[in-house]
């Protein structure tokens, strides 16, 4: 092999290639550049040999720290039980009636329960608990099935209207479209919305033979509700799906049926109890 | 000679460099792809996962006909922050009927992966006519046609079959009765025995409350099957995976 050229000019070696008399240098890597370089390989075949990397046809390497993404997992979700173990353990024994009082079980029941609440539940009732259409409202007084602590921690455990939990509160409005009249729904439908504006004393609901008989059974005599079946008291102003005469309209013709699932299925004990109390705080707890 | 020089054969003939390039590529797809025909120590198993229903085969045509994996992933990873949230972390085994799975690297919106039974049928329904209805600082679009544009069981068959083709154990028992289960699983009137014994757990409601079978139905009945199939109660994890 011959001795590499030198270019003139600059003292560097040539490749020898040459293109129309313009020669290539061969000039060489920065020193910094090429150690680390080699660096970065050894580092690489450490991280190899360290964690789990290599596939084998029965299993991979496991590297010689001992890592793996699930143990790895445990660790992290034990050391977060632990942590909130003995506030948890007390907030899962305490008697129900006695959460409303203790104070810092109490302050710490309400902050995990809003952490609970934003994650879970915020996504029907709204961020702020004021619900929507057919979402209720969690901030005001009027509670379909309950609103004692004991209520709404059963609701959430059990939910409503759902076919996954056999012990799910459950009940159905007709569809009162099936059998009754249009006109008779067009008087009821006006009826209902002058409930809705708080004319109770001036409509005297017993006479009313279409409401006493299609509805008093589940709304009460007075249209107040009945919270052993979520029927809604109609007499206030505040309406689920409305009140307006066409939802009104809708209702009375087709029925609702809001369903919320079961929360105790996916919720931890603690979890549970803590956002029941934190529901129950947010303003319309009985 | 120095390996430079050697190379230079190399460089220098052109069929010599593909040979070796070829050799080369060779090495590495053995090393990435031959693993993967070792399936079943990859896969754990698990109780619980079964192919999908008929409809919810529809849904999931559905789902990924209008790009819901480029917003959502369907895949809660093994941290803390995330089962918090989503739930248990996902297996492997319960996306071993999708093809082509749904994992995702990209969450826009929240992860899916065990969306089932967390919300309502009406819920869905109003969340995808218009999601800022129930989640005001949504940034979905609007699905609403989905309500209108209906749909029936004319290539349910083929579907089935062409998943079967692809691994998934559809028996001649389900692809016979494919356009019945289809039907039934969103008509709550109609006899489900046979559904619920070919697919255990399915949902079956009219998903979207409206009387023809919509689009609707099947998104949500694809929805609401998600992450629901394995039973964790009975679940160990292998601690070395």
């Amino acid at each position: 092999m011959k001795t590499p050229e030198k270019d003139p000019h600059t003292e560097v070696e040539t490749t020898g290639h040459s293109w129309d008399g313009i020669e290539e240098l061969n000039t060489p890597l920065p020193r910094w550049w090429l150690w680390t370089f080699y660096a970065t390989i050894i580092w690489g075949l450490i991280y190899i040999a360290a964690y789990p990397a290599l596939p084998f046809f029965g299993s991979t390497s496991n590297g010689f720290l001992g890592w793996s993404a699930r143990s790895s997992l445990e660790a992290d979700l034990q050391q977060h039980k632990d942590r909130h173990a003995s506030l948890n353990n007390t907030l899962v024994d305490a008697e129900l009636s006695n959460l409303q009082t203790g104070q810092e079980l109490r302050q710490y029941a309400l902050a995990r329960g809003a952490a609970v609440f934003t994650a879970n539940c915020s996504q029907c009732h709204g961020a702020g608990a004021g619900g929507t259409v057919g979402y209720p409202n969690l901030l005001d007084n009027d509670w379909l099935w309950g609103g004692s602590l004991e209520s709404i921690t059963y609701i959430i455990n059990h939910g409503i209207r759902n076919t996954s939990d056999p012990d799910a509160q459950f009940s159905e409005m007709p569809a009162f479209g099936e059998f009754l009249e249009e006109d008779d729904i067009t008087s009821l439908t006006q009826f209902v919305t002058q409930l809705a504006q708080a004319k109770t004393k001036e409509l005297n609901i017993d006479e009313n033979t279409l409401f006493v008989e299609n509805c008093s059974g589940c709304h009460g005599q007075n249209a107040t509700g009945n919270e052993s079946l979520g029927a809604p008291d109609l007499t206030d102003a505040i309406w689920l799906y409305g009140a307006d005469s066409d939802s009104v309209e809708k209702t009375i013709t087709d029925g609702r049926f809001g369903v919320m699932p079961a929360w105790g299925q996916r919720l931890s004990e603690a979890d549970l109890r803590a956002v029941s109390i934190y529901v129950h705080a947010l303003g319309g707890g009985e | 000679m120095s390996l430079l020089a050697k190379h230079r054969i190399l460089e220098k003939s052109p069929t010599l460099l593909l040979i070796c390039s070829l050799l080369v590529v060779t090495v590495g797809g053995i090393v990435e792809i031959a693993p993967l025909f070792w399936l079943e120590n990859t896969i754990e198993k698990v109780e619980g996962v079964r192919p999908y229903s008929p409809l919810e085969l529809t849904g999931r045509d559905i789902y990924i006909r209008e790009g819901c994996y480029v917003c959502h992933s369907q895949m809660i990873r093994p941290m803390r922050d995330e089962i918090e949230r989503y739930g248990h972390y996902s297996l492997a085994a319960e996306s071993m009927y999708d093809h082509p799975f749904q994992w995702g690297s990209k969450r826009t919106g929240p992860d899916l992966a065990r969306v089932g039974g967390r919300y309502s049928d009406a819920w869905h329904v109003d969340h995808m006519k218009h999601p800022q209805s129930v989640v005001p600082q949504s940034i979905m679009p609007k699905y609403a046609f989905m309500m209108h544009t209906k749909i029936g069981p004319e290539r349910i068959n083929d579907l089935l079959a062409t998943h079967r083709l692809v691994g998934v154990p559809y028996g001649d028992d389900h692809i016979e009765n494919a356009e019945a289960d289809f039907l039934s699983q969103a008509n709550p009137d109609a006899d489900s025995d046979g559904l619920m014994a070919r697919y255990p757990g399915a949902a079956v409601s009219n998903f979207d409350g409206q009387v023809e079978l919509t689009e609707m139905d099947a998104m949500i009945a694809y929805l609401q099957v998600l992450g629901t199939m394995v039973d964790f109660s009975t679940f160990t994890p292998d601690e070395n995976r």
